[in-house]
C-alpha cells in the first residue's frame, strides 16, 4: 500500500511539472488528461458495467455547448454573439473569462448529470447490442440537431471566447493544462474511490448476470442510473475543458464527434483493458501517442489508420494492455497459482 | 415548424408516393441486414458505407459513359466479391463472439471505407443522371420523378427474385438451415463458412443493387453511409427477423415518415429525426417489454 503512495504522488508531481518540462506539449498533455478523463468514464458502463455505450458522447457534447453557451451569455447577448461568428464584437475581461469560465464548468458537469438521470431509466432498459446502437443514435441524434440551432451556431459553429490578454499563449495552455489535469485526478479519484466500494461488485454483477442481481434483491436499475450519472458527470466538464482549449464548436465534427470522440473512448478503454483500473489510463496514453505520431505525419490517412486499428485491436487484442499483462504476470494481479494444477493444465493440453 | 404540409392534400400526396417509394429501397437494404443478423448473428453498422461504395460504382459508369442503370446489373457482382472479401478478411473472426465486437469492427470497417471513398471519389455530392424524365400526376400538382419509380420497381424485383432464390436453390437452403441452427447444418454436412461467405456477399450484393439506385434517385456522398445502416436497422427490429412482409411495409412507413419529417422539421432535422426515431422505437419496445419483465434480445 505504501509503494503505491508513493507512486501516486510520484504521477501527480510529474503530471503538475509536465508542461514545464515539455512547454512544446502543453495543448498535447491536455488532449490526453481530457481523453485519460473520457476513457476512464467509458469503462465505468463498458468494462464494469458490460453496457457498452457508444452515448457518452452525448454529454460531451452537451458540456462543450454548455459551458462556452454560459461563459458567453453571463454577460453578453448569445444570439449576436453567434452571429458575428468569427468577428469579436465583444470581448471578455480577464475577471469575466474566468468567472465564466467557472460557472459555465459548473453547469456543464451539472446538466449533463441530470440530463442522464431522466433519460437513464429509458435507455439503460436495454441491454447488449440494442442498448449500443441505441445509444449510436442518440449521439448522431444530438448531433444533428445542434447542427439546426440557430442561438448556438447552426452549421457555421460556435467560437468559444478566446483567452483574454494575461500572459499570452503560454498561460493559455499552463492554465488549461491545469484544468484538464484538475479534471483528470478528480475523475480518477472518484473512480478509483466507488471501485473499492461496494457499488463497483454491483456494477461487476450487472455485468456477469444481470437477472441474476436482480434477483439477489439488487436494485439494478438504481445502480446503472447512477454509473451513467457519474460517467455523464465528468464528461460533461471534460467537454466544457476542450471546448475552451479547441476555441470552437463544430456540431458534428468537435462536440457530438461520434466518428472521433465517440469511438475513441471506446477504443482507448479497450485498448488498455477494460475492466481494469488503470487500463483507460494507459490505453489512452498509448492511443494519443500513437494517433498523434500517425496525424502528424500521415496527414489524410488518419481515418483509414483508424479504422484497420479498430478492427485489429478488437479482432486481436480485445483483452487489452492489462489483460496481456495479467496472463503475463499473473503473480502481480494478486491472482494465485498453483503450480501443480498448472503443470497438470499443461500436461492435459 | 411548418405544418403546410396538411392543409394542401397534394403535398400529402406527394410526401406519401415519395415516402413509398423511397422506403421500399430502405426496405431492400435491411432486407440484407435481416439476413446477416438472423444467419451470422453479427450486425453490420458499415451496411450503409456499401449501399454507397456501390452507388460509386454506378456512378463512374456514368461517367464513363455507360448507362447508370447498367449499374444495377454489374455493381451487384462487384460488391458480392467486396463483400466475400470483407468477410475473408474480418467478419468470419467476429462471427462467433460477442455482438458488440461485431458492432465495434464494423464500426471500424465503416471508418475505413469511408475514407478511402474519400480520397478515391473525392467529399462532393455526386448523383448520376439517368434522364429518365418525369411523371406528372393530379394536374402536375404531384411531380414524380421517373427513376424513382424505375428504381422501385428494380428493387422489388430483385426483392422477389432473391426470396425465391432462398426458398428454392440449394444454397438457399443451406443459408436457411444455418440460420436455423448452425450447428446442425454443420453436422448435416453443410459448410456453414461457405454459407456465411456467400450471405455475407448477398448481402453486399443487394447494397450494390441499392447504391446503384441511389446513386440514380437521389444523391451519394462519402459520408452519408452511417444514416442508412440505422434506417435499416430500425425497420430490422421493427419488423423482427424473417418476417418480409413486415420488412417491406416498415420500410415504406420510414420513408413516408421521413419525407413528412422533411416537410414538417425542414430538411436539416432529416436525419436528427430518423435518429431520434430509432431511439424512440427501441425505448417504446423497451417499456411495452418491461410490463412482462422482458427484455429486447
Amino acid at each position: 500500500m505504501n509503494k503505491n503512495i508513493i507512486l501516486y504522488i510520484g504521477i501527480l508531481i510529474f503530471g503538475l511539472v509536465a508542461p514545464f518540462i515539455f512547454p512544446a506539449f502543453k495543448v498535447q498533455l491536455s488532449i490526453l488528461c481530457v481523453l485519460i478523463v473520457l476513457a476512464l468514464t467509458w469503462n465505468i458502463q463498458g468494462g464494469e458495467m458490460g453496457y457498452n455505450t457508444f452515448g457518452n458522447i452525448l454529454f460531451y457534447g452537451l458540456g462543450m455547448y454548455l459551458c462556452a453557451s454560459v461563459q458567453v451569455g453571463m454577460f453578453f447577448p448569445l444570439a449576436e454573439w453567434t452571429e458575428s461568428g468569427g468577428e469579436k464584437t465583444f470581448v471578455h475581461t480577464p475577471a469575466q473569462f474566468f468567472q465564466g469560465m467557472a460557472v459555465g464548468l459548473v453547469v456543464a458537469a451539472i446538466i449533463p448529470t441530470i440530463i442522464a438521470g431522466l433519460i437513464g431509466y429509458a435507455i439503460l432498459g436495454l441491454r447488449g447490442h440494442y442498448f449500443a446502437i441505441c445509444t449510436l443514435g442518440l449521439g448522431v441524434a444530438a448531433g444533428e440537431i445542434s447542427g439546426g440551432i440557430e442561438i448556438i451556431g447552426a452549421g457555421q459553429g460556435f467560437t468559444t471566447p478566446p483567452f483574454p490578454d494575461v500572459g499570452g499563449l503560454e498561460a493559455r495552455g499552463e492554465f488549461f493544462y491545469l484544468l484538464s489535469f484538475g479534471a483528470l485526478v478528480l475523475t480518477f479519484i472518484t473512480v478509483r474511490a466507488i471501485y473499492s466500494t461496494r457499488f463497483k461488485l454491483i456494477l461487476n454483477a450487472i455485468r456477469d448476470n444481470e437477472d441474476k442481481a436482480e434477483a439477489m434483491g439488487i436494485e439494478t436499475m438504481k445502480y446503472k442510473i447512477i454509473g451513467w450519472m457519474i460517467s455523464a458527470f465528468f464528461c460533461g466538464l471534460a467537454g466544457g475543458i476542450m471546448g475552451g482549449l479547441v476555441g470552437y464548436i463544430d456540431s458534428t465534427d468537435v462536440a457530438f464527434d461520434g466518428r472521433e470522440m465517440g469511438v475513441f473512448m471506446v477504443l482507448m478503454a479497450i485498448l488498455g483493458g477494460k475492466g481494469t483500473l488503470w487500463g483507460p489510463v494507459i490505453g489512452a496514453t498509448v492511443f494519443h501517442i500513437f494517433k498523434e505520431g500517425f496525424w502528424t505525419f500521415f496527414l489524410g490517412w488518419q481515418y483509414v489508420a483508424l479504422g484497420v486499428l479498430i478492427v485489429v485491436i478488437v479482432i486481436y487484442f480485445p483483452e487489452g494492455i492489462m489483460g496481456w499483462l495479467r496472463e503475463k504476470y499473473p503473480e502481480r494481479f494478486g491472482e494465485v497459482i498453483d503450480e501443480a494444477d498448472r503443470k497438470a493444465q499443461v500436461e492435459l493440453k | 415548424m411548418d405544418f403546410m404540409v396538411f392543409q394542401y392534400p397534394m403535398i400529402t400526396i406527394q410526401a406519401c408516393l415519395d415516402g413509398i417509394l423511397l422506403g421500399v429501397l430502405f426496405a431492400l437494404i435491411a432486407y440484407g441486414m435481416a439476413l446477416q443478423w438472423g444467419v451470422m448473428n453479427i450486425i453490420n453498422i458499415a451496411q450503409g458505407d456499401l449501399v454507397i461504395l456501390g452507388g460509386y460504382i454506378a456512378y463512374f459508369m456514368y461517367l464513363y459513359g455507360i448507362h447508370p442503370a447498367w449499374g444495377v446489373i454489374v455493381s451487384p457482382i462487384i460488391m458480392y466479391f467486396v463483400g466475400v472479401g470483407i468477410y475473408k478478411l474480418v467478419i468470419n473472426k467476429v462471427v462467433d463472439r460477442d455482438l458488440f465486437i461485431s458492432i465495434l469492427a464494423t464500426f471500424g470497417i465503416s471508418i475505413l471505407f469511408m475514407q478511402l471513398m474519400n480520397f478515391a471519389f473525392g467529399a462532393d455530392v455526386v448523383l448520376a443522371n439517368s434522364g429518365y424524365g418525369t411523371t406528372f400526376l393530379f394536374d402536375s400538382n404531384v411531380v414524380l420523378p421517373n427513376s424513382k419509380i424505375f428504381s422501385a420497381f428494380i428493387s422489388i424485383l430483385f426483392a422477389i427474385c432473391l426470396v425465391i432464390y432462398m426458398k428454392k436453390s440449394k444454397l438457399g437452403r443451406a443459408i436457411r438451415a444455418t440460420a436455423q441452427n448452425a450447428r446442425a447444418a454443420k453436422i448435416l454436412g453443410v459448410d456453414t463458412e461457405k454459407v456465411y461467405a456467400a450471405t455475407f456477399g448477398i448481402n453486399a450484393a443487394l447494397c450494390g443493387v441499392a447504391g446503384a439506385l441511389i446513386s440514380i434517385t437521389f444523391t451519394i456522398h462519402p459520408y452519408m453511409g452511417l444514416p442508412y445502416t440505422i434506417r435499416s436497422f430500425m425497420i430490422v427490429i421493427v419488423a423482427g427477423l424473417g418476417n418480409l412482409p413486415g420488412v417491406a411495409m416498415s420500410g415504406m412507413g420510414l420513408g413516408v415518415f421521413e419525407e413528412f419529417a422533411d416537410y414538417i422539421l425542414g430538411t436539416e432535422f432529416r436525419i436528427g429525426a430518423v435518429f431520434l426515431l430509432l431511439v424512440l422505437i427501441l425505448v417504446y419496445r423497451r417499456f411495452k417489454l418491461s410490463r412482462k419483465r422482458e427484455y429486447l434480445k
